[in-house]
């Protein structure tokens, strides 16, 4: 056995058309080790581990492996050097079986053709590892398993291919206390095994459970490095730069906190059920939950996309019914969707374009650009200067703008309108640490001028940190309802289901 | 503070290059046939080129109102067969039917439009295969009106648009009445293209049709509109070409493709987002040179097949390569 | 408390597209039987009739076996009615009525289907270029240079290569048996080879197959060859039917459109990644039963190209329609 370590990554960088996502970035991985990523969304680790996956070529830098220099052309090359990604977004297909996803691109043969009954047996042990046999079946369609489920197939799919590396990109974000468990003894156990473990987490609870050493990147350098583990609050402070407090705004005081606007009783349709829930304007509203929780499909019911099928909904006092989007801006509904670039941006059109389309969508057609008020360019530019959109004129392509100032673009296209309830889903997702910030303030200012506000966020710190008040959800159900002092672990709790706390 | 004054700077540092290649392109091919063939610089010469190239124009610029809302609307030529054909049963040489005629013609457009948009939009048909199915119904039904051969006369008054020239004409001394039809429903195109909030519309639901919903854009509407839109500049194209080439049971075959190749040309971005009015009308004039250069090189007409294919393609991979390299 | 939570399996749906194909091919059957019996024309209720359904649209079946795997990579294939022309041409004229010529005519058609698939393939996956364009590119470029050498019958095929359309064993059609021979060796193919789960994989979810490490190109071009090679069989077919070959039979046939209409009836998703060559078998035999049903009703030739747009436009609404994905 050499002395180098298993993997080791050195000054890596890597540009992407508008930001420069990783600067001199230099990590290495051990046998038998766990080193933990830290960063925040966007600080440019999901990079950092496609370069060494071989999904992106780095612009500057080595990767080598066991000493080996390597340059990956194709992810099918990291794959055979022995290294193994559980990537964030899931990569199963949902149309094929839980057995023919494990062993997608490596199907065992036999006489020139698959040999599928291998393949079955083969899925039935690995699954064995997890103690998750009985529940997933090897010939089960993927699309009929659970979140939580298909998050299962997806770790037991990096397993099985026995690597030296395996990097776990957030491997828990859609598991329960129990199911996060399971996968903890199972990094034991391929630790003892030997395996270098690249574990990607924000979640400090996980660093001082597994890791041995710990990395922190921001805004794509490394910002802090330990041998050990420290303490977590040392881990937070490298990944935000500053500290928590005056990172987010003041929260609202009692008085600013005005009537209720939007109140929803027994709301259900086939993602949700029982929701009864109160939005007042001045509020923000932090809504936190496991992925597959239910709380993107209660932000698409609130905005009409995907509807309540029954229960009432009340705006103002008066009942509703809101079938569409079209209805929910009508009645005075914005919504920020999570995934902006196939749910919000317009690239090929201009920033001002985009900022005034939910106007124009409303106004006359045939109209020109004075058909009301945010159709008009000076009050478009007006509103887009206000909202500090940093580009070097209103008529670039939205694609050449940052994260940030696109989301900024995208909260004027909702200003225009003056909307009385705004939806936010995970507001900051992919925006870098300054923006975020901005982003904060923002959403207070908004609620400060009287709009209620609900923001969907995964990010637990972030609830905590912007929230007046915090939702939980579960299944699809309310699970819980905490004033913003509440704590990460009590959050956990009410979100994984051990115990449903009312505060 | 610092923020506010940066937006007014208006030097943009990364902008494609401001004016369209396909300008250039139509002046070098211009210049090409002049070299080749002097006449063609005479009045005679190039206004017969604008006649000839009317019915193409219009339906282009008609067609890009579907390319931009992210669709294709292969059904136009037969629109425009059926225009010819349908006119021709109807007019039993009656020199007033005209003014009935062309309505009802722009009517049974307006129809198949509404047909291809509900088709595409409500029962997800993608538009490519609704409309070549629209396209094979129309031929036939174009077919059983007119019996299997064409039968029937365009009147002289329907024929006004498409061959009738002003003589007499200061300085270009001669006008035909079709250019003046490119130059207002030209005009009219591009109004509702680049300077109606429903033009905004269009790009954004072929930009991103997801998040148009989401930003309350109402896709469906805008979406019919656009093939409507479509069939009836397909009609209008009709009743020009019929004007000037007379009754044929397969005028419009082609025209289709044709339109798509001229969009290209003139930079529109194929599955929406993008396009020009102006650029495409000149994307037809190029694409109308490059055949009359063709004919003056001696070739013959299924080379235009051939040219059409191979722009077809070149054109969308140089768009992508360029806009790889832009990084996107 | 901290036991494994309780299995949280969905309920296996009934999934209605999973058996559409079935229940549209027994639903067309059920008509067919209907309307013989209403019209008292028992003498239609035979095996021979039921064998000369089936091999009603042998080139159509031939054509879809291949666009199942351009469909299924997600991929879609608009040159086929040009490379069937071509290679029906091709096939006519390299024989010239020499028997001798029949083995040198099969290779090289064949040689010519592997390489506009190979095109089509890298045109798509290294150029970038939308599949629906760069075929319908290839097509124009196809039908141009080959209307550029024929614009009429060519050829003739020697009447021992007739056999392929005309022989029988038994009551049973030669080219029938090898259709289905074709689609069982397809089957076999996307059941058990490597290539075959790749083919799955990389339509449905690209990037998750290049993640696993499959060479997504590579799979792309090989559905593309063989896509056009089924096409080109298809036109070999159709040489030895008609006896010679001209340029326009493809496009007469519209093999385009209904090969792409028969493999989504089949149930194979245009996105990709769902479906097989079974479904695309029964799409098949169900248009073979309308065309009968129209020929037992005695429907006009005319009337019977509208319906047949209309039938397949329909046909994939019906399918369509239920898919949530925006479609061009």
């Amino acid at each position: 056995m050499s002395d180098a370590p298993t993997i080791e990554m050195r000054g890596i960088s890597k540009s992407f058309p508008a930001v420069k996502a990783l600067r001199g970035v230099s990590f290495t991985c051990s046998r038998g080790e766990v080193h933990a990523l830290c960063g925040e969304n966007g600080a440019g680790k999901s990079t950092l581990i496609k370069i060494l996956s071989g999904v992106y070529r780095p612009d500057g830098g080595d990767v080598l492996i066991d000493g080996q220099e390597q340059h990956f052309k194709h992810p099918q090359e990291a794959l055979l050097a022995g290294i193994s990604v559980i990537y964030q977004e899931f990569s199963l297909l949902p149309e094929r079986t839980v057995a023919q996803n494990l062993f997608l691109g490596r199907e065992p043969m036999k006489n020139g053709l698959i040999d599928n009954k291998a393949m079955v047996a083969e899925t039935q042990r690995v699954l064995g590892l997890f103690g998750v046999r009985h529940r997933i079946e090897p010939e089960t369609l993927v699309a009929d398993l659970d979140v939580a489920s298909q998050q299962m197939v997806e770790i037991a799919k990096a397993i099985s291919l026995n690597a030296k590396v395996i990097v776990m990109d957030e491997p828990t974000a859609a598991l329960n206390e129990a199911e996060c468990e399971v996968l903890f003894s199972l990094v034991d156990q391929l630790r003892a095994s030997g395996t270098a473990i690249v574990y990607i987490t924000h979640r400090m609870r996980e660093v001082t459970r597994l890791a041995n050493r710990v990395t922190v990147i921001k805004d794509g350098e490394v910002t802090a490095s330990f041998d050990h583990v420290p303490a977590p609050d040392v881990i937070v402070r490298a990944m935000v730069g500053r500290d928590i407090s005056e990172y987010y705004p003041e929260p609202a005081t009692p008085s600013e906190i005005g009537p209720v606007v939007l109140s929803v009783s027994g709301g259900a349709n086939a993602a949700l059920s029982d929701i009864n829930l109160e939005l007042r304007s001045g509020e923000i509203v932090g809504f936190a939950g496991l992925q597959g929780a239910g709380r993107t499909p209660l932000a698409m019911a609130l905005f009409g996309a995907a509807p309540f099928t029954s229960g009432s909904m009340t705006l103002d006092g008066k009942a509703v019914h809101l079938t569409s989007p079209r209805d929910a801006i009508r009645a005075g509904i914005g919504m920020l969707p999570g995934d902006r670039k196939a749910q919000a941006l317009f690239l090929m059109q201009s920033v001002r374009d985009n900022g005034m389309l939910t106007a124009r969508s409303f106004a006359n057609p045939f109209g020109g650009h004075k058909a009301n008020r945010f159709t008009d360019l000076t009050g478009m530019n007006a509103l887009l200067d206000q909202m500090k959109v940093r580009a070097p004129s209103y008529e670039q392509e939205m694609r050449f703008l940052s994260g940030g100032n696109q989301q900024k673009a995208i909260v004027a296209r909702w200003l225009a309108l003056r909307p009385k309830i705004l939806i936010f889903i995970e507001p900051t997702r992919g925006i870098d640490v300054d923006a975020k910030a901005s982003i904060y303030h923002l959403m207070r200012d908004l609620a400060r001028a009287g709009t209620a506000v609900m923001m969907v966020s995964s990010d637990l710190p972030e609830i905590l940190g912007a929230s007046d008040r915090i939702v939980v959800m579960r299944e699809g159900r309310i699970a819980g309802e905490f004033s913003r002092s509440a704590t990460e672990a009590e959050l956990m709790l009410a979100a994984t289901g051990e115990t449903g706390v009312a505060a | 503070m610092s923020a506010q004054s940066l937006p007014q700077a208006t030097s943009p540092t990364r902008r494609l290059p401001r004016i369209n290649p396909v300008y250039v392109l139509v002046v070098a091919l211009i210049l090409a046939i002049i070299v080749m063939n002097p006449a063609f610089g005479e009045p005679t010469g190039y206004m017969n080129f604008l006649k000839r190239v009317t019915a193409l124009a219009i339906l282009s610029a008609g067609a890009l109102y579907v390319i931009v809302s992210g669709g294709f609307d292969l059904s136009v030529g037969s629109i425009m067969t059926l225009t010819v054909i349908g006119s021709s049963m109807l007019a039993s040489n009656d020199p007033n039917s005209t003014y009935w005629i062309i309505p009802l013609m722009l009517g049974i457009g307006a129809v198949i439009g509404l047909i291809n948009g509900l088709v595409v939009s409500y029962l997800k048909v993608p538009s490519l295969i609704a409309t070549l199915g629209m396209m094979i119904t129309l031929n036939g039904v174009a077919f059983m009106w007119s019996g299997g051969a064409p039968r029937g006369y365009l009147p002289d008054t329907f024929r006004f648009f498409g061959r009738y020239n002003i003589t007499d004409v200061p300085i270009i001394s001669l006008l035909p009445i079709a250019v003046i039809c490119l130059v207002v429903f030209g005009a009219i195109l591009w109004w509702g293209m680049h300077r109606t909030n429903f033009g905004r519309m269009l790009h954004a639901v072929g930009d991103n049709q997801q998040a148009a919903r989401l930003a309350g854009v109402p896709v469906e509407r805008v979406r019919i509109s656009a093939f409507v839109v479509s069939a009836l500049t397909a009609v209008l194209a009709g009743v020009i070409l019929g004007g000037r080439a007379g009754v044929s049971v397969d005028i419009g075959s082609g025209f289709e493709l044709q339109a798509i190749t001229a969009a290209v040309i003139g930079g529109a971005q194929l599955l929406g987002g993008r396009g020009s009015v102006p650029a495409t009308i000149a994307g037809a004039l190029a694409l109308e040179a490059i055949f009359t250069l063709l004919n003056l090189l001696g070739l013959a007409q299924p080379v235009r097949l051939v040219v059409q294919g191979l722009i077809l393609i070149g054109a969308v991979a140089f768009a992508t390569y360029q806009r790889k390299r832009a990084g996107r | 408390m901290t036991d494994m939570p309780l299995p949280a399996k969905n309920p296996r749906r009934f999934r209605f597209e999973r058996h559409a194909s079935t229940i549209l091919l027994l639903a067309s059957v059920a008509l067919y039987i209907a309307l013989i019996i209403i019209m008292g024309q028992t003498r239609f209720l035979t095996l021979e009739n039921l064998v000369a359904i089936l091999s009603r649209s042998i080139t159509l079946g031939i054509t879809a076996i291949g666009q199942t795997f351009a469909i299924l990579v997600a991929s879609i294939d608009l040159s086929v009615a040009s490379v069937i022309s071509a290679s029906a041409v091709v096939t006519s004229v390299v024989m010239n009525g020499n028997p001798a010529m029949m083995m040198p005519a099969v290779l090289a058609v064949l040689a010519l289907g592997a390489v506009v698939g190979l095109l089509n393939g890298l045109v798509i996956t290294k150029l970038e270029v939308n599949p629906l364009i760069a075929t319908l590119g290839m097509s124009l470029i196809i039908q141009g240079v080959l209307s550029y050498y024929y614009n009429n019958f060519a050829g003739n095929v020697p009447v021992e290569f007739q056999i392929f359309a005309y022989g029988t064993l038994g009551i049973v059609p030669f080219s029938l048996i090898f259709m289905f021979v074709l689609a069982g060796c397809a089957w076999f193919v996307l059941r058990f080879s490597r290539f075959g789960s790749d083919v799955y994989s990389v339509g449905g979810n690209k990037d998750a197959a290049r993640l696993a490490g499959i060479k997504t190109d590579r799979v792309v071009i090989r559905a593309h060859v063989i896509c056009s090679l089924c096409a080109a069989i298809a036109g070999i077919y159709l040489a030895s039917r008609l006896r010679s070959g001209a340029p326009w039979i493809g496009a007469e046939g519209v093999y385009d459109l209904e090969s792409i209409a028969v493999v989504v009836i089949g149930g194979t998703v245009l996105a990709g990644g769902r479906g097989g060559i079974w479904g695309t078998m029964a799409g098949v035999i169900i248009f073979s039963l309308i065309d009968s049903i129209f020929n037992v009703a005695g429907v006009d030739a005319f009337v019977k190209q509208v319906l047949r747009g209309i039938i397949i436009v329909a046909a994939v609404a019906f399918y369509a329609a239920r898919s949530k994905r925006p479609v061009a």
